[in-house]
């Protein structure tokens, strides 16, 4: 019963990281229509700048929303200038262009920084929290700030004028134009906000996995199975997805005889299968229904 | 009067005699040699999951920039090509591929990574051109009969295993011992070699054999499995990156285990450090390279001359990185290699003098160990001496060990 | 002396218009005499790695095909064709190595295996759409080295070690190595693949298929059955990059987990949005740029080779968005209207 107990925390903390990043995701779901896939390399090297800035004796909550304030600026700059030109373009040319993306950033951060490990500060510290090793005060705190990152999305979206405009823009441009929303300020927006989001997601999870390049590969397939599982139009399900992929991950890997550690990838991927086959739109997403 | 008439003829004979010594003054060459350059080849993962030893890579064209600035081996340049194969192995066979046929290289030398090794291995004895000092420890690259053309270098992780299996029956025979390891051919070599070292007690002694996949973000759940166990023991087998956040979780959840660290990870600046010196303290590994951070090795030859070529020739790259430490070692023997050759510079011969070495000491080897070979033995380094980490720096502790030399 | 150097040149320019349209009903006769012409004496002509490397470039336009086939006609985005070329490939591997099979007979074989995983894949795909549907896809295509990895199959799959086999000879004592053989017998297969592909996607069934891809509720107002076509082209589909799995085993003599990865399925990806969504010829021009652009980006930089092959991924789908296919068809229009 410990061990159930032990994984079931383990699981909330991995599942922190995989909610983390699930919510960056929705985030550029929902003002892009798209799915990112070079969402985990953007915030990988946004992780990789605070680094160099803690480096450079920048104290560290400074570090961090300095990095805020470039991912954002990044975000935005990349939308406006590598995406901009095939706006029109199918779907598919945009997709190969994520992957580009992915490769260059990727490239770029190994050339820049190398591939050794390198070890991120957390500003919660790795004391532990409700008792000896049950949780440490870093999961905790990632917890915390993913859930507050939640609530101020959905007060935005919901309650204020540009939350609306840019829901309006990726849900339909072309009426949104005709009320006179600049669709394109939105959608540069969106960018901006999501590698923003992203980048709290890497600063909070290289301390617990270290930070290199391919920090994020793996994460960011976990905060797929988290997005889809709760639902790629709600924020809410989303982190409440990646909670429940980490938790199944942990249980799977420790109580399924024999294959159960070799397996847990797959069990992630598995309930992304099934989710999408009986529920597509998520645990808790609305359905989107297509007129014709 | 009469000696001059065969002073002449004598002497030319003489000449003839002297010259046409048994270590050919003629030369010979195969594809990749000629009188003033020496091709050789390499494949290394510059990209893709498994880039931080790309290092290695660099660092080894660097040396030969060294070697090649001092003279050459022999009078020769080394044309050193090396390409991405990206930890894949239809590429690796491409490289391979390309490198023989197309660069006409005369060997491939540190081809690194088990899968990219093994998919070339048929094709480069096939083609009979050295695979020579591959860049992997596992056990199954000294096998003369079966691939004559295929050489390891560092000492194979099954030999490593045993002295950590005879460390534990020796010192903790009553010990429960858990293993953390990488789910692939690496991880499980190591595994095999522990279970092989401990005989008939492993299956007494082994409480928990816990495998992560390279794809999983953390080993923090099955760190807590593995206390959960039970284990007053900890083999770890693990890849930098995991084993710092395996040595961090066991440190954040209280447990204390005898903690053995596979040498893959025992890089201090690389993985101690990120995971915490004081969390890291008392574990044991094992080592065949001085540690160039540690301030014994201060007025050592050996590390001097490490860190004057590291300033001169690879001045971008960093001196405390073990992946260079090592690169540079494999390189000095592969020079030791060539220079055996002489002018006989046939893939043959390169396989005969790499199966020649004669107790072998490079300036970073530990004081004892050399490398070794001979025609049935094609594994050069087999020694390894145990060492503990102070919390500050590993401390050698014992004799130089020579597990046993794999085989299986 | 302007005056008459422009109409020349324009009447240059109008002569090869006209040659185009009246020759163009012939294209097709001619697009393959050409490539016959270039293709066939390869082999004697240029080194055995090059050889080599046309083989698996013709391996990989089969395997891009096949995922042209679903996403290209008929609109189903996938993202995990990795694991059908991983399946043909085991499927060739362990009856060649296991069971003695002739190198032949494992095509066939692998195309059934594979035809039928699409298939049961493509039902529960069913429901899904594009985004959900690439999800999906990713998910199988990541999974797959895991699932080649288990315990429980190391008997079969070799595990982590991969499966080594060789390569066949010649038959009938004809006098070509291995290398020139193989070549000869992918070219083979994938002439009969690509016309099998362009009749299917003529006929009324290929109609039905690019029905359902431009718009699928009207497709199925008008009829069409559009659980059938869409699990059945799955499954063709998969086929296709199934035997393209099996003769790239064999070609690289090697298998295992680590050679079908994800970063695999984004290669296929990536060579059919550059050969052209919708074009059968495309595919050998995607799998060319997927073959020998990292190697000239390796060749640039070192360093930076992934950074390289971005930048030119990104600056040829600004320049041809519909890929190479699109271009040619702009050219062609082009000359068209030029000689009139």
């Amino acid at each position: 019963m410990e061990l159930f107990l032990h994984q079931v925390l383990a699981g909330i903390a991995t599942g922190g990281i995989y909610a983390c990043m699930a919510l960056a995701i929705v985030m550029i779901y929902q003002a892009i229509d798209h799915l990112n896939f070079a969402q985990g390399e953007m915030a990988m090297f946004s992780t990789f700048i605070a680094w160099q800035l803690i480096q450079w004796e920048v104290p560290y909550w400074a570090a961090f929303f300095i990095t805020l304030a470039v991912s954002f600026a990044g975000g935005y700059l990349i939308e406006r200038i590598i995406m901009k030109p095939i706006h029109n373009a199918p779907i598919l040319s945009h997709v190969a262009l994520f992957i580009a993306l992915f490769a260059v950033i990727n490239s770029l951060a190994g050339f820049i920084w190398e591939y050794q490990i390198k070890s991120f500060p957390s500003p919660f510290g790795t004391h532990s929290v409700l008792g000896e090793g049950l949780i440490s005060a870093h999961d905790a705190g990632m917890t915390g700030v993913t859930v507050t990152l939640l609530v101020f999305l959905f007060l935005f979206f919901r309650y204020t004028r540009i939350g609306l405009a840019m829901r309006a823009a990726a849900a339909n441009p072309e009426s949104a134009r005709l009320v006179g929303i600049r669709v394109e300020w939105m959608l540069a927006l969106g960018w901006g906000m999501a590698a923003s989001i992203g980048a709290v997601a890497g600063m909070l999870i290289a301390p617990v996995v270290f930070l290199e390049p391919n920090m994020m590969a793996s994460i960011l397939l976990y905060g797929f199975a988290g997005a889809v599982v709760g639902g790629l139009t709600s924020p809410g399900g989303a982190v409440i997805g990646g909670v429940l992929v980490g938790i199944i991950e942990n249980l799977a890997g420790t109580f399924i005889p024999y294959v159960g550690s070799e397996l847990k990838l797959s069990i992630a991927l598995a309930l992304i299968v099934f989710v999408l086959t009986v529920k597509p739109s998520g645990l808790f997403g609305r359905s989107v229904v297509h007129r014709v | 009067m009469h000696m001059h008439k065969y002073l002449i003829p004598a002497m030319v004979l003489g000449m003839a005699i002297g010259t046409a010594g048994p270590s050919a003054a003629q030369k010979k060459y195969d594809p990749g040699a000629t009188d003033t350059e020496i091709k050789v080849g390499n494949i290394n993962p510059y990209s893709g999951p498994a880039s931080a030893y790309g290092t290695i890579g660099k660092t080894i064209d660097a040396f030969f920039k060294k070697v090649n600035a001092e003279g050459g081996v022999n009078g020769r340049k080394i044309n050193f090509i090396s390409y991405d194969d990206g930890y894949s192995p239809p590429k690796a066979v491409e490289q391979a591929r390309k490198l023989v046929e197309s660069d006409e290289v005369l060997l491939i030398f540190q081809s690194l990574g088990t899968p990219s090794n093994t998919a070339i291995q048929k094709y480069m004895n096939a083609k009979q051109v050295p695979q020579l000092f591959v860049a992997t420890g596992a056990t199954k690259w000294g096998d003369p009969k079966n691939f004559p053309w295929t050489m390891g270098w560092q000492p194979s992780y099954q030999s490593e295993s045993h002295i950590y299996a005879q460390y534990i029956l020796k010192n903790h025979p009553n010990g429960k011992i858990g293993i953390l390891y990488q789910n692939d051919d690496y991880g499980k070599d190591y595994v095999k070699g522990l279970k092989d070292g401990l005989g008939d007690k492993a299956k007494s002694m082994i409480v928990a054999e816990v495998p992560y996949e390279v794809a999983d973000p953390t080993v923090d759940s099955q760190i807590i499995n593995l206390k959960a166990s039970g284990a007053d023991i900890f083999f770890n087998v693990t890849t930098p990156k995991f084993a710092a956040q395996a040595i961090k979780k066991a440190a954040e959840i209280g447990w204390k285990p005898v903690h053995i660290l596979n040498q893959v990870s025992s890089s201090l600046v690389s993985v101690l450090k990120p995971a915490g010196l004081e969390n890291s303290k008392g574990i044991l590994s094992t080592g065949y390279l001085k540690d160039v951070t540690d301030p014994q090795w201060k007025n050592d030859v050996g590390v001097k001359n490490f860190f004057a070529f590291m300033d001169k020739y690879f001045p971008e790259g960093d001196k405390t990185n073990a992946l260079s430490a090592y690169g540079y070692s494999v390189g000095q023997t592969m020079v030791q290699v060539l220079k055996q050759c002489g002018d006989n510079l046939t893939r043959e011969n390169v396989m005969k003098q790499a199966a020649n070495l004669k107790d072998l000491q490079q300036d970073l080897f530990l004081p004892g160990i050399k490398a070794n070979t001979s025609a049935t033995d094609f594994y050069p380094l087999d020694q390894n001496q145990m060492m503990k980490f102070t919390g500050e720096r590993w401390e050698y502790f014992g004799p130089v060990l020579t597990g046993a030399t794999g085989g299986s | 002396m302007a005056m008459k150097t422009r109409s020349a040149f324009t009447d240059l320019i109008a002569f090869f218009g006209a040659l185009a349209v009246a020759l163009a009903p012939y294209r097709r006769w001619l697009i393959l005499g050409l490539v016959l012409l270039i293709v066939l004496p390869m082999p004697f002509v240029v080194k055995n790695f090059f050889v080599f490397q046309l083989t698996l470039a013709m391996v990989y336009a089969i395997a891009i095909l096949g995922l042209n086939l679903l996403t290209g006609f008929n609109g189903q985005f996938s993202l995990g064709h990795s694991a059908f070329y991983a399946i043909g490939a085991y499927t060739a591997a362990i009856l060649m190595d296991q069971y003695d099979v002739a190198y032949y007979w494992t095509l066939p074989i692998a195309g059934i295996i594979c035809f039928v995983a699409g298939f049961l894949f493509g039902l529960p795909a069913l429901r899904l759409e594009g985004i959900y549907l690439a999800l999906a896809t990713f998910a199988l295509a990541v999974a797959m080295p895991q699932i080649l990895k288990l315990s429980p199959f190391e008997h079969w799959t070799g595990g982590v070690q991969g499966i080594v086999i060789l390569k066949p000879n010649a038959p009938f004592g004809l006098p070509l190595n291995p290398d020139q053989w193989l070549y000869y017998f992918t070219f083979a297969v994938m002439l009969a693949l690509f016309l099998c592909a362009y009749n299917l996607v003529s006929s009324r069934t290929g109609r039905a298929i690019k029905a359902i891809r431009d718009n699928s509720i009207a497709a199925k107002a008008m009829g069409v059955n559009l659980s059938l076509y869409k699990s059945l082209t799955f499954g063709v589909s998969a086929l296709y990059t199934g035997v393209a799995g099996a003769l790239g085993g064999i070609v690289v003599q090697f298998v295992a987990p680590d050679s079908f990865t994800f970063a695999l399925s984004v290669a296929l990806f990536v060579g059919l949005v550059v050969g052209g969504v919708g074009s059968i010829a495309g595919a050998l021009f995607g799998a060319w740029f997927v073959l020998f652009v990292p190697n000239i980006a390796e060749h640039v930089s070192k360093g930076l080779a992934g950074a390289v092959y971005g930048i030119m991924l990104i600056l040829l789908i600004y320049l041809m968005p519909s890929g190479l296919a699109g271009l040619v068809r702009l050219v062609v229009m082009r000359f068209a209207r030029a000689s009139r």
